[in-house]
């Protein structure tokens, strides 16, 4: 389990060039609690799952840089945030609902 | 500045820096607490939030965060300009921070449990850089809009205001008014320091502006509606006027204008700081008392305010030009200043607090009100009573001298609609008197608190050198007035030269006889001086006579030889020789 401390970006093994079909994700987050820890392991699974390869996430502490709450307009914690594909889409919370991140990420589940 | 009384409380206060706000708390909000401003849409809420971190960074040294959820910063920036507030410029300063928290909630999608840490920490970020002291949240209830919770909703919010209070920032949270709720959202329940209720009303086709403090835990506060309003110069809340019946009297006297006034009134004049009323019924001369009045408080270099409810400032000039009177070199001046309003413009509320706020920035020693009358038909006669009886307060509390005209229906002349007659410490009258065809004016002083008056009536004449006042005739078919006082004038005159010559012939008549008289006497006294010297005449000859009879008779003696004079001449022997 990765320590969520500044920016860190998280590429899987097996990498692709990022083409248009790529995911950029940005998890905020405030500090390590057990939510935030929560959520990403949550993330990392779905990535996995119904992403493959074809993601990126990056993880923001708002408590080592808490001027990029108002960039993104972060209110709630934890947020993720899918800056591409364009239109932005945000998602709160543990991410514990899979159903609902994938409708909020606009990704088909893989079955 | 009205003193700010701090001995019944202990709780210390933030002042707000709003115009009247201060005094009715008795000192602003409460320090490092939230306070809840409601009211409905367009009340002013946001104003007084964005007014209170403007007045806190400017005034008091605090600088302020305002976090908008509904508006953009641009968007706000904007509209607070025209109150004079310059956003920008405080930003840069860094007195002040403006975020936008956007809540799109089509963007959005719930997941799982969640906080809203995030605004936490951009609120915290916020006041950590520049040091803010004042918070304004506008309107936090967008939150309830935008997330669909309630649960973790409640429990956030209920976090805020704890957090807020542990960070010893003083907050003013707004909030829109809800159906049977003070807000939509029930913030009310997290909020109870301080609540001010904002209110916004038609009442007679005119909207005024109320404000309440509902609640304000730790310390007292006026409970009443405060009637307030927004102008250029951010919000004016119009306080209780003074408490008590506690003016201060002076004893000097200044000139109404008109010398002979002046000489009725004790032969010095209105006291200072004191009101004045003129009534009468249409056209006889109120607003003419009213121009002498200001004229003379101008050129004593003092400043005037005049409250015209009938007429423009240029034809109330134009007007008094045409008695002598010229009011435009002392507004080109800036000592006088004309405000004309139609009374239907505005509420009552409306009309006191703009005076209040004029009379604040103009600092007068003189205000005059023509007519105070025309404030009737757009207000209950109670409201507009009241609405005088509080300007006379405020005025009177200011140590200015109130004047103040009215119209007078034609019947009733002792007593006005608004029984602000015993209000008032100085009460002129004015009448017409109707006789031979023509109709005339009168005045009188009816009463004039703490000095001697006269009594007298007083025909009033509008010359074109002002206002003057003359003794009637009182004849013996009563007062006179008017031509028929100059003809009574006139024949008094021709009368009068009449006697004169009747006099001066008497007299020379009378001189005559007498000269005539003393001819007389003068001739008979010739007569009686003739006798006089007969008689002495008289007396002489006789006295000579008897001398000569006597000498006879000694020489007769004397040739006999017998005494003369007693004595026995000797004879001589010889017999008599001759006669010697």
């Amino acid at each position: 389990m990765k320590p969520a401390k500044s920016k860190k970006s998280v590429k899987p093994a097996n990498v692709k060039p990022a083409k248009a079909k790529d995911y950029d994700l940005r998890l905020y987050v405030a500090g390590q609690t057990p939510r935030s820890l929560q959520a990403l392991s949550n993330l990392k699974r779905i990535c996995e799952e119904h992403l493959a390869g074809h993601y990126r996430i990056e993880i923001i502490d708002l408590l080592q840089k808490p001027q990029l709450a108002a960039g993104d307009q972060i209110l709630a914690i934890p947020t993720l945030v899918r800056s591409i594909p364009k239109p932005l889409r945000k998602i709160i919370g543990d991410l514990s609902n899979t159903q609902r991140v994938l409708i909020g990420l606009d990704v088909q589940p893989v079955e | 500045m009205a003193r700010i009384s701090r001995e019944l409380t202990s709780l210390p206060k933030a002042p707000t820096g709003i115009e009247g706000f201060d005094e009715i708390t008795f000192g602003g909000l409460p320090q490092g607490r939230p306070t809840l401003v409601c009211g409905g849409a367009g009340c002013g809420k946001t104003l007084f939030g964005i007014e209170f971190l403007v007045r806190g960074a400017t005034k008091f040294g605090e600088p302020g965060v305002c976090v908008t959820f509904e508006e953009s910063a641009d968007d706000l920036i904007k509209n607070v300009a025209s109150l004079g507030f310059d956003l920008n410029r405080l930003q840069r300063a860094k007195k002040l921070l403006i975020d936008c928290v956007y809540i799109e909630r089509n963007q959005i999608e719930e997941t799982g449990e969640y906080d809203l840490e995030g605004l936490f920490i951009r609120l915290a970020s916020a006041i950590d850089s520049i040091g803010a002291r004042r918070v304004l949240l506008d309107t936090p209830e967008a939150l309830f809009a935008g997330l669909s919770n309630m649960g973790i909703l409640r429990s956030e919010m209920r976090r805020l205001f704890a957090w807020l209070k542990q960070k010893g920032v003083t907050a003013v949270i707004t909030g829109e008014r809800g159906e049977g709720m003070l807000t939509r959202h029930g913030l009310e329940e997290y909020v109870s320091d301080c609540v001010i209720l904002l209110d916004q009303r038609v009442q007679d086709d005119a909207v005024t502006r109320r404000l309440r403090v509902l609640k304000y835990r730790g310390s007292t506060h006026g409970t009443n509606e405060y009637p307030f309003l927004i102008d250029r110069k951010g919000i004016s809340v119009l306080p209780v006027t003074s408490i008590g019946l506690n003016h201060k009297a002076s004893g000097q006297r200044i000139a109404s204008g008109v010398a002979e006034l002046d000489a009725m009134l004790g032969g010095k004049g209105y006291f200072r700081g004191s009101s004045v009323l003129v009534t009468g019924t249409a056209g006889t001369g109120k607003t003419s008392l009213a121009a002498h009045f200001t004229e003379a408080a101008c050129r004593r270099g003092e400043r005037a305010i005049y409250f015209a409810f009938e007429e423009s400032p240029e034809q109330i000039a134009r007007n008094m030009r045409s008695i002598g009177i010229e009011l435009s070199k002392w507004i080109r001046k800036g000592l006088l200043h004309i405000e004309a309003v139609r009374p239907s413009s505005f509420g009552m509320e409306m009309h006191l607090v703009r005076m209040h706020a004029m009379l604040h920035e103009h600092n007068p020693d003189v205000v005059v009100m023509d007519p105070i009358s025309a404030m009737i038909p757009s207000g209950s006669l109670h409201e507009v009573g009241s609405l005088v009886l509080r300007i006379v307060d405020f005025i009177k509390a200011r140590g200015a001298t109130g004047f103040f005209t009215a119209v007078t229906a034609d019947g009733d002349l002792a007593s006005t609609d608004l029984s602000i007659s015993s209000l008032v410490d100085t009460w002129l009258l004015l009448q017409n008197v109707e006789s031979n065809g023509e109709r005339n004016r009168v005045m009188y002083v009816l009463k004039s608190r703490g000095m001697a008056h006269s009594n007298q009536i007083r025909e009033f004449m509008l010359t074109n050198r002002g206002v003057k006042l003359r003794p009637v005739y009182l004849g013996s078919g009563g007062v006179l007035t008017g031509s028929a006082r100059v003809a009574r004038e006139a024949e008094d005159r021709r009368e009068e030269i009449a006697r004169r010559r009747d006099e001066r012939k008497r007299e020379l008549s009378l001189r005559a006889s007498m000269a005539a008289v003393n001819a007389k006497l003068a001739a008979l006294e010739l007569e009686r001086n003739r006798y006089k010297r007969e008689l002495e005449a008289v007396a002489e000859e006789g006295s000579a006579q008897q001398k000569a009879v006597l000498s006879d008779q000694d020489e007769l003696r004397a040739s006999r030889g017998i005494a003369v004079n007693g004595r026995v001449k000797e004879q001589e022997p010889n017999g008599p020789k001759g006669v010697s």
